[in-house]
């Protein structure tokens, strides 16, 4: 391009115009020095001062290209670093090497447990269609495939709709090594900063493990299909036993929280069902747990993601350019394919609210009624919604505790003015509107035309009436995953009923093993608006299968509303709201619990969002994001003081920004 | 350049020279039509006219780059398929899917032990000069680094070079899992291929294990600092474990081989030196070692690597560009600076040649004594050599004992007429006429030149002298190297000294565990020429800090001669002789010996050498080259059916075609 624009002024000027007149028209000096080419060429056969240019144009650009990608190599590594640090002023030392020159050295072996999504998954048996990928990654990496052939992508990252293992010919299994989870996408980092810190106190692959298992499957379905749980319990086993007796450092995230729930009931377990570790396993083996943004009690945007394969960011998408989603691109009715592929997946249903009324509030109340969210006003200072002082306050708090709602003005209505209309003995036509979908397996069609209105009618569901609305709508799949989750409160926690593996990942129907010592931490970001409950309506598209979607164009007019294209914000990390990351530890586990009966110490760390100052920080050193978190310096300080020998005092006790002490409160739960 | 030369023919008729002709001067017609552009701009400023063709070169040559590029992006994965069974016939089905229709299933887990050099090493902490490299591979993939930074790297991938463990401030590590020897360099394999075919009867991560260690330490160095003996004693009993019971299936490779038998022992040995796995752990746990070219003796390649830092290849490149490896490439004086990396490599002098002369021969006599080397005549059909029926052969019988020999003459003469002179108890001299080899920690420039002269005046070494002489030569590496490798033959096994780990790599002073069920195979290439003795000279060249090099210009007149640029080559797999890879198997391990006390049975499988028919098959199917055989088909197909569940007989105990057993015999020991 630079070569374009410095030709163009040098041409103009004095004898430029005398020589060329013989081709009598005056042209631009630029066209004519090509014209002249095309002329002599023109009898011989086409255009070939237009390919010729194109040429020229095509090799401008590879050369500058080329240069700049020459540049970009020689520059030395600190080029980056010195240009942010004369724009934002010195950057501070990573934790790695600021806990370096404080004599941190590596101790406990560090086990990390990633979550859901971000988990690579290679294919190790396919059909014909993906022949040439094997060992190839069919999800992380560069997704390449999902555009070269999208239906044969589906068809294997799908699961059996029965059994919730491979299908027939299909092996897709997780990546295993430190590789599974570094980056997501090449640049998008998931571990790697918090690994790459941890090597700077002497870690390295024999004390750090990365627990990798399909994040699609149950969590006993690992077990049973690949033995994920096993191989951890051994690679735990030896890596204390190498390291001296030193105990470990869980660092589960996300869904990896509810996976090490899970995995610490199974391995005190007798065998078969069980791992046969003894009860004093974990006593012996972990010294902490620390979660990374852990939805111990679920999350709201799990249902919106099985009810109608939609979530936030593509509600907004749909809002914006309505219409597009439901249309056919790639020969793929998009949204059904998604929703037919994520719905193979059982681990999807572990992250179900849990508790149901109890825990996320009913029709008229919720452990967070008052939280406004008033972001922007607070940064300038004002007092907003209830803080206000002068009178009653314009903003409505919301009802989150009616986690779904047809319409708007029920999402708002006093309690007593709900009709609900009972959908569940409803019976279900067989005359479903549009038959195209019956190939989409989305269980939508089974339901007909009177199965919808009825769920239209019962107008709000609260956190109990939603796990029943997904058994109504498909049953198919919550038959599935009721067989390995479960989302209640126990009672009698002592109960043998419990030993079934379908409870051990739920906190409210397990006890944390007996093991004094451990400590278990909650770690995740705050200050980010956070879905919590969702205004639907049905979708009169004709060429949709999906019968219901968010009610997009459901806005409050005031900015600080939490109301925002249909959904409920609250605090949270942007996927996991506070409540569930932060009640267990700020609440059903302090101190000695029918939850926690050996009194395990529990600490909650809050870390504030403040997004990234510029572009040159990439996804910033202090954001609170659910996934972005994992580069927090402050967080990953917090682990590495504790993987190097510290505990909870020593870093500081609880942090708490939110208001978690405040709902865990309201939550009437016997403890 | 396809539009180039379309260009021209089209220019020079008709109209063209009448338009052209204003500006007077005839030219040829390609160069009239820049040239009117040249003139136009050349009052702007300069060869506007060269960088606008270079560019439109370039551009072309991008575009028919990205043509192609895309048309093999757009190719179906198995057109090259096709093309090979059009020309070359049908290909059989590779052993995978050959098996899988034979109705196997993988039974027992596979273990992959890598070689020497072939598994990838990564940095995990290193010095200022190796800033970003964190995480990547120093050793293995592109070797980007080589050639960007040669010192920074030698200097990363260098040991301490008196502990034989990492230098101060640097870390390197084996990649771990699968990715750590799949593939050398891109598109290079060693085990992919037969991780592919194992994946075809339902193999994957959960029953392949790679146990990858950092090849450049010693055996038990692996344990001391990476606990990798641990690691692969832990992941071996996890997997027999969770395949129910059944017994795993261990595959080494090259030096892989000798590191599993050092594992064999150190597992069994009680805590601080072993693993404490009990005295029947290999009863227990292994079902079958599966050796691939395995230098169970070792290979005289090693000898002449850590001589003067040359193998075969080196040195044909020397005597087809005498002084160019001498002089300095890269500001590295590059053979000196890859002696003084290896030499820290403590792994590369486990591979020295064990059993002295009584395996590899004296003076005047040697196992493979009468060994021709008429690879060429075989196929034509005539005789040669002994073979030949009328009087006395042309070719004089190669005296492979003489494992270096100072001259050529020398290496031919009768034993009686070699008068050497002792060299052991030669004074050093501190004269060392170059002193700018100072800072090249090879050694050589303790011993002056009275020490380079007593060498030479040796004249000849046997296997045993050699030894020495490598302690004479570099006496602080082979202290090292004594510490862990010992290259002896035991007279009684039973002595208590032999519990020190050093004896444990070397089969003739070990017994085999206490395992009748196991069995034992080795498998390896033959047809071959493969290095067996060497031709020396004294390097007269000022500029190089190694003083002996092979004596590149020693050659026979008779093609069929085994004596090639000064290497006398003899069968094997072209890095390890058949006499290494096969005497255990074939003989001293046979039957119940001191070496095997449990009569552990044991075959031997070779395959003979036909290298690939064209350039389509890559590297081949049939190779019996040291690496390349990783892809041999029929090998493949040994080690599946094995792990399928076969055993020695079913998959047709012995194999040979070289004159193994015959030169087995020759040796004499008592078994």
């Amino acid at each position: 391009m630079p070569l374009i624009h410095r030709k163009k002024p040098q041409t103009p000027p004095s004898e430029e115009v005398v020589a060329p007149d013989e081709d009598s028209q005056k042209k631009p000096p630029h066209e004519s020095s090509s014209s002249s080419k095309t002329h002599k060429k023109s009898n011989g056969g086409g255009k070939w001062s237009c390919v010729d240019s194109c040429c020229w144009f095509i090799g401008c650009v590879c050369v500058t290209w080329w240069f700049l990608l020459f540049l970009y190599n020689a520059m030395p590594a600190s080029f980056p670093q010195y240009v942010t640090e004369r724009i934002t002023g010195p950057l501070p030392d990573p934790p790695g090497v600021k806990l370096k020159k404080e004599g941190l050295k590596a101790q406990h072996p560090v086990v990390f447990i990633p979550g859901i999504v971000t988990g690579g998954l290679e294919l190790w048996e396919g059909k014909q269609c993906a022949d040439g990928l094997f060992r190839k990654r069919l999800w992380g990496g560069t997704f390449g495939e999902v555009y070269k052939r999208p239906l044969c992508w589906v068809e294997h990252m799908s699961l059996d709709n029965e059994t919730g293992l491979d299908p027939d010919g299909i092996r897709v299994r997780a990546v295993s090594g430190l590789v599974a989870a570094d980056y997501f996408a090449p640049g998008y980092f998931v571990w790697a900063v918090l690994i790459a810190n941890l090597a700077h106190i002497g870690y390295e692959e024999k004390n750090m493990y990365m627990a990798a298992y399909d994040w699609r499957l149950s969590f006993q379905n690992t077990e049973v299909r690949d033995q994920t749980l096993s191989r951890m319990k051994s690679n735990i086993e030896l890596m204390v036993s190498t390291n001296g007796g030193k105990k470990a450092v869980i660092v589960p995230h996300s869904m990896g929280v509810l996976y090490f729930l899970h995995f610490m009931k199974w391995v005190e377990e007798p065998a078969p069902m069980g791992g046969g570790g003894g009860p004093d396993w974990c006593a012996k083996y972990i010294k902490a747990v620390m979660n990374i943004g852990g939805p111990f009690l679920g999350v709201p945007k799990a249902v919106s993601g099985l009810f109608s394969a939609e979530a936030k960011d593509v509600a907004v998408a749909r809002a914006i350019a309505p219409g597009f989603l439901d249309t056919d691109i790639f020969r793929l009715q998009t949204l059904q394919h998604i929703m037919r592929m994520t719905r193979t997946w059982d681990s999807t249903m572990s992250m179900l609210p849990k508790g149901g009324d109890t825990i996320w509030g009913g029709l008229d109340w919720s452990p967070e009624k008052g939280h406004t969210c008033c972001g922007k006003k607070q940064k300038r200072n004002e007092t907003c919604g209830e803080a206000g002082e002068n009178g009653v306050s314009k903003i409505k708090p919301a009802n989150y505790g009616r986690m779904i709602s047809f319409g708007k003005e029920i999402a708002e209505a006093a309690p007593s003015e709900i009709n609900n209309i009972d959908f569940r003995g409803a019976v279900k036509g067989q005359s479903f509107p549009n038959h195209t979908c019956r190939d989409v397996w989305t269980e939508y069609h089974d339901m007909g035309i009177a199965g919808i209105k009825a769920i239209a009618e019962y107008k709000v569901y609260t956190a109990d009436a939603v796990i029943d609305l997904l058994h109504y709508v498909a049953p198919k799949m919550m038959a599935r995953g009721s067989a390995h989750f479960s989302y209640g409160i126990a009672d009698d926690l002592d109960d043998p009923k419990y030993k079934d593996p379908k409870y051990w990942s739920n906190p409210l129907e397990t006890k944390l093993p007996n093991a004094p010592e451990m400590e278990i931490y909650s770690l995740y970001g705050v200050g980010i608006p956070t879905e919590r409950a969702y205004v639907y309506k049905l979708n009169q598209s004709p060429d949709s299968c999906i019968p219901f979607q968010i009610f997009t164009s459901a806005h409050e007019e005031d900015e600080d509303s939490c109301l925002k294209a249909g959904v409920y914000n609250v605090d949270g990390d942007e996927t996991v709201p506070v409540l569930s990351a932060g009640y267990m530890c700020a609440k059903a586990w302090r101190g000695k619990t029918r939850f926690n009966p050996s009194g395990i110490k529990t600490y909650v760390r809050e870390y504030n969002h403040s997004p990234p100052a510029n572009l040159l920080e990439g996804r910033g050193t202090q954001s609170g994001a659910h996934v972005d978190i994992m580069g927090n310096f402050a967080l990953i300080e917090d682990i590495m003081r504790v993987a190097a020998g510290g505990n909870g005092s020593e870093i500081g006790h609880d942090q708490v920004y939110s208001g978690i002490y405040e709902w865990s409160d309201r939550i009437d739960l016997k403890l």
